[in-house]
């Protein structure tokens, strides 16, 4: 359940950046969450849920976008299949995580008076 | 002010962020590391399930390399100081880091446990992360190697049922493997599930009863320690699985 730490990380980035822009509220909060970061997006959504309240984002809305992993050939770049060995056919080097692994705070939209 | 319709509306502000959600924990991290590096002690991240296997590497770890290099260890335990105790029997120096209800270490928690901990006597420092196939994975603590403890009990899948776990390991240690002759675990199946898993598999059989792969995994940490000093990524090619037989 590391998704309540990460959800409280995220309360607080968010908060310091709405203060920092005299802001008074937070209107919606985007973030994206790759298949390999080990985050649950259901259950990141539900800590979210239970820790926003009495925060400056207790009125945010939140969108979490799901980021598909990819794995490519470092050399070549040719993409590999969903669940092959992790190596490329051509040029047998060990494969790279083109994306999938990220935790990222995207956006936000501020309620600046 | 929302100045399209004058109604006294706060204005929606859009802001591009573009961070890492939990740069708070990496900045640390790297302080951590910072550390590890300024003062020559190798920082190994042991992970694993609970009950794989990780307090009897690092007493195994105690017996094979004590008279050779000075190592000590930081055991994440959610409720009890049993692992530090363990180790301390076995001669290593040893604090266990109570996390209470959290499921994992963080860089923050290691920091503080270590301002009492005299690191920096130590040639390598392994933590002793809490037993968790998922959480821990997504923490850097400030570790030099990922090491993660697999027990020939826990079934072939578990790689691919973890990729995150096993993704960012440096080697897996493949615990247990005295039990093998009672089992029916197919132990080329769990080379094949982390090459699919794993870019660069590295898969070390290993009992802490039978005292099998001990010498080849301290081989593998003094290899770390020269690679730590020459700043340059441990070349272990003998670990590498044979991929030509893993099922395609």
């Amino acid at each position: 359940m590391h998704e309540y730490s990460i959800v409280s990380a995220l309360l607080d980035r968010v908060e310091n950046e709405a203060r920092n822009r005299g802001a008074v509220g937070v209107h919606a909060i985007r973030v994206k969450i790759g298949d390999l970061a080990g985050v649950d997006r259901g259950l990141f959504a539900t800590a979210f849920e239970t820790f926003r309240a009495g925060t400056i984002c207790a009125g945010a809305a939140l969108t979490v976008v799901p980021v598909e992993a990819c794995w490519e050939c470092p050399r070549c770049g040719q993409p590999l299949a969903r669940g092959a060995v992790l190596r490329c056919a051509m040029c047998l080097e060990p494969a790279g995580l083109a994306r999938g692994d990220e935790i990222l705070l995207d956006s936000i939209e501020l309620e600046v008076p | 002010m929302c100045d399209s319709c004058g109604c006294g509306d706060p204005s929606i502000v859009p802001v591009e962020v573009q961070e890492r959600i939990l740069a708070g924990n990496e900045r640390t991290a790297a302080h951590n590391r910072d550390h590890f590096h300024r003062e020559g002690v190798l920082a190994v991240n042991l992970m694993g399930s609970p009950g794989s296997g990780k307090t009897s590497i690092l007493e195994a770890t105690a017996r094979a390399l004590k008279q050779e290099i000075r190592i000590g260890a930081v055991s994440g335990d959610l409720a009890t100081s049993h692992d530090a105790e363990r180790l301390r029997a076995a001669g290593i120096p040893s604090e266990s880091i109570t996390t209470g209800t959290a499921c994992h270490l963080d860089a923050e928690l290691v920091h503080r446990t270590l301002h009492d901990f005299p690191w920096r006597k130590l040639q390598i420092l392994f933590i002793e992360n809490v037993g968790n196939l998922v959480c821990p994975a997504v923490y850097d603590l400030g570790q030099t190697a990922n090491v993660v403890a697999l027990s020939v009990t826990e079934g072939e899948d578990k790689p691919l049922k973890y990729p995150p776990m096993f993704r960012n390991a440096d080697l897996v240690l493949l615990t247990k493997t005295d039990l093998l002759p009672h089992l029916s675990v197919d132990v080329a199946a769990i080379h094949d599930a982390l090459a699919r898993v794993m870019p660069r598999p590295r898969l070390l059989p290993f009992s802490a009863v039978t005292g099998e792969g001990v010498e080849r995994w301290a081989a593998w940490l003094r290899e770390r320690r020269i690679a730590l000093f020459l700043q340059e990524p441990a070349r272990d090619a003998d670990l590498m699985p044979q991929l030509a037989s893993s099922r395609a």
